[in-house]
């Protein structure tokens, strides 16, 4: 009997552990075999990432896991069931919003989000009651919530826009915001929605420039601001420029006002000067200061590109011929640089430190289309050279067949 | 113009004998028959194999072999010297023709059977001097330092590791350390300018001789024309007959480099970086992509054996047969002709030119 004891406890404890390593969840045992809406969320559940952190459904909603009757879902069992829509932020805040608790999942992760929702149009309309805002789960979505980091979740930055559009883009649903609904097929096409698509996540989406927990659009006088986080060198040049008093004085946003918001095209230099294309006309006119000084800049990044492209052109037929052109192709990428950085320089919109770099691109524009003009020489001069080779060449093969046939025409040295 | 022609040839023959070479080259004939064309190949390859020396001993006048440098020297060499881009350029195409026409010459005397009994050691020291000529190849390709030459070094040189045993070591001696760096470049350029050149003198000298001493083989096929009646044996003059019409090739050769080397310039590229990543396409020069696609097609392991290691040495076995076949095909010494070889040589021909099609595509 004595060794008997033993054993059983040893057995007993051995059938126990699996089971204790599995904890009870009635609430997924039941919903999932519901039909419709009620067992929607256990089939979710699985891949949530609340889940794989090792939450149940009793951590959000209450209840007693343990409970295989209806009684788990009591109040008395601290049930709080699915929150209505106004309750749904301070309802995952209560866990978000708690350093301390969430410190035990990640010591990362910011606890900022709810109180920066609360700022958000979509927070304080939602505090008025407005119920068809978004909140918490609409863009997260709910029991099937993935990790900011997954590419699958609708917060991922290449789903970003899709996720806005969802409400953003249906004029039904925004009906009585005042909002225009084209801003996402506007920012579709941007020069920033393609960098996205092609897999560069820097490249801004929605949330970059709107914020996401606290969403709002950013006024005309911080519209620099929020250009400037990545166009440093651009914002601090507008800065100094005439232009930011004067736009200021006029109310004028920033940026925004040659760049557009969402539709942000990439920019071609027909937008400085004063051709029909160009972005300064639209408040300089013949005769003033800055109608000359558009035309200046203008004229000064025509002449470095024409310079540059004829430089690559003569380069590229040298290259083509065979010729080796790699040093002055070498110096040719700082005549590029110039002209990227004269193209940075018109936010100064002062002609005078715009030409700096343009006279400085022409210049060595102007030496590499020399030395390809020097290859295409060296090119003619090696195949008039090889012509006259060939020409001799021929000749002595003709002397020798000559010789042969006059020497063989003797019957003695006939083979 | 002949009287002093005479008085120098007798001026040089009562000092060495020279008169003795004269009357060799008197004597000297080159059978002449259906297939006789072939016979120029051999010293088409030897001219070629001249260019190379005298075009190379002028690179090294301003080639610099370490890793820093031999870039920019050869960048030197094609854009500041005086008609460097001519000898640069013309080093490379005659490398190249040199070994297209040392294969046609290999393969004219397999299937021609001119290896067979007595001239198995001219087969044999030919067939060595076409395995330095490939070393010439694979070691000159890595000199200009340019990036596809040394990844393509760096996976050619791969492949000696697979060897059993030994393959480690070989890497090793080959790279001059684990990796492909300026050890490897300089061990290269040694092999390049005095190890190969010094064997390749040694073996053409022995081959050139025991081309002399054998005389031109005949093919079997004209051979039983000949003691069947149905044929005259007829021979020409080497001297200066068969060397008039081989100077003829060789002008031909030397427009055909020129006319390469003026209207496409052998490129240079961009400089080797250890630290960037390996370009798409890179390959092996022309004669390697064979072996390459093959070793393409295989998969990973065969059996239990990686089927790199199985791949060499089924090249490595087929090189060697390839290298034997005069004792192997005896028959052919008899004048019998074997289906089984001209068989083989059809295949071995056959696959390289399919398998460097593909590898092309």
């Amino acid at each position: 009997m004595r060794k008997t004891i033993p054993s059983l406890v040893v057995l007993l404890v051995a059938i126990a552990s699996p089971l204790a390593a599995a904890p009870k969840n009635s609430c997924l045992t039941c919903h999932a075999e519901l039909e419709g809406p009620q067992g929607e969320p256990a089939k979710k559940f699985p891949s949530d990432v609340h889940n794989q952190a090792g939450l149940g459904c009793a951590d959000c909603h209450g209840g007693d896991p343990q409970d295989d009757s209806m009684t788990a879902m009591s109040p008395a069992k601290g049930f709080r069931g699915a929150p209505k829509k106004t309750a749904i932020p301070e309802f995952c805040g209560k866990c978000h919003s708690d350093s301390n608790y969430m410190r035990r999942f990640n010591p990362g992760l910011r606890t900022d989000q709810l109180s920066q929702y609360w700022t958000s149009v979509h927070g304080k309309r939602l505090r008025q009651g407005d119920a068809k805002v978004a909140a918490c789960v609409d863009c997260h979505s709910v029991h099937d919530i993935l990790a900011v980091t997954d590419t699958r979740a609708p917060v991922y930055p290449t789903n970003v826009a899709t996720t806005c559009a969802r409400c953003h883009a249906d004029a039904a649903y925004m009906k009585g915001y005042n909002l225009p609904t084209n801003q996402p097929a506007q920012y579709a096409k941007s020069v920033h929605a393609h960098a996205l698509a092609q897999g560069d996540t820097s490249a801004p989406t929605c949330s970059t420039c709107h914020g996401n927990h606290g969403a709002a659009p950013p006024g005309v006088s911080s519209v620099e601001n929020v250009c400037g986080t990545c166009h440093v060198i651009n914002q601090q040049l507008f800065e100094k420029s005439p232009h930011q008093a004067a736009f200021a004085k006029m109310g004028l946003p920033a940026c925004v006002q040659c760049h557009s918001n969402h539709e942000i095209v990439p920019p071609t230099d027909a937008w400085v000067g004063v051709g029909s294309n160009a972005t300064c006309i639209q408040c300089h006119a013949a005769g003033d200061k800055g109608y000359a000084a558009a035309q200046r800049i203008a004229g000064d990044l025509a002449k470095l590109e024409t310079f540059y492209q004829r430089a690559e052109d003569v380069l590229n037929t040298a290259e083509r011929s065979g010729m080796e052109v790699s040093t002055p192709r070498v110096e040719l990428v700082s005549a590029h640089g110039d002209l990227i950085k004269a193209r940075v320089e018109v936010h100064s919109f002062n002609p005078g430190e715009v030409q700096k770099f343009t006279d400085e691109g022409t210049d060595i524009s102007q030496k590499a289309y020399q030395a390809g003009v020097v290859a295409l020489r060296e090119r003619d001069t090696r195949r008039k050279g090889l012509g006259v080779s060939l020409i001799f060449i021929v000749l002595a093969i003709g002397g020798l067949y000559l010789k042969i046939r006059q020497m063989e025409s003797t019957p003695a040295n006939r083979h | 113009m002949a009287e002093l022609y005479h008085r120098i040839l007798k001026w040089l023959d009562e000092r060495f004998g020279a008169g003795a070479v004269e009357d060799f080259l008197r004597h000297k004939t080159v059978p002449l028959h259906r297939y006789t064309i072939w016979y120029y190949f051999g010293g088409m390859t030897l001219f070629l194999f001249v260019i190379q020396v005298l075009t190379g001993i002028l690179l090294l006048l301003y080639y610099r072999p370490t890793a820093n440098d031999a870039f920019e020297s050869v960048q030197y060499i094609v854009t500041q010297v005086r008609f460097g881009w001519l000898i640069r350029s013309v080093h490379s195409w005659s490398a190249n023709l040199m070994v297209f026409t040392a294969f046609v010459h290999m393969f004219s005397v397999y299937f021609l059977k001119a290896y067979r009994k007595p001239r198995e050691l001219t087969w044999i020291s030919g067939m060595l001097l076409l395995f330095i000529v490939l070393g010439f190849g694979f070691s000159g390709y890595l000199l200009p330092w340019n990036t596809l030459a040394f990844f393509a070094t760096k996976v050619g040189t791969d492949m000696a590791g697979f060897v059993p045993i030994v393959g480690k070591w070989i890497l090793v001696f080959l790279r001059g350390g684990p990796e492909v760096t300026g050890a490897t470049l300089t061990r290269f350029f040694g092999f390049h300018v005095a190890v190969l050149p010094g064997l390749a003198t040694l073996l053409l000298a022995m081959h050139l001789l025991l081309v002399q001493q054998l005389g031109m083989s005949v093919p079997p096929s004209v051979e039983r024309s000949i003691a069947e009646g149905r044929a005259q044996p007829r021979s020409m003059p080497f001297f200066p007959n068969f060397l008039l019409r081989d100077i003829i090739g060789w002008y031909v050769a030397l427009g055909t480099l020129g006319a390469l080397a003026a209207i496409f310039p052998w490129e240079l590229g961009t400089k080797a970086d250890a630290f960037a990543p390996a370009p798409a396409g890179i390959h092996p020069e022309w004669y390697f992509l064979f072996m390459f696609q093959t070793l393409k097609y295989l998969p990973a392991k065969i059996g239990f054996i990686d089927s790199e290691l199985l791949g060499l040495m089924a090249f490595g076995l087929a090189g060697l047969v390839w290298l034997v076949v005069p004792f192997l095909d005896y028959k052919a010494g008899f004048g019998r002709v074997t289906r089984f070889f001209t068989g083989l040589g059809v295949f071995a021909l056959g696959y390289m030119v399919v398998m460097s099609a593909l590898a092309l595509r």
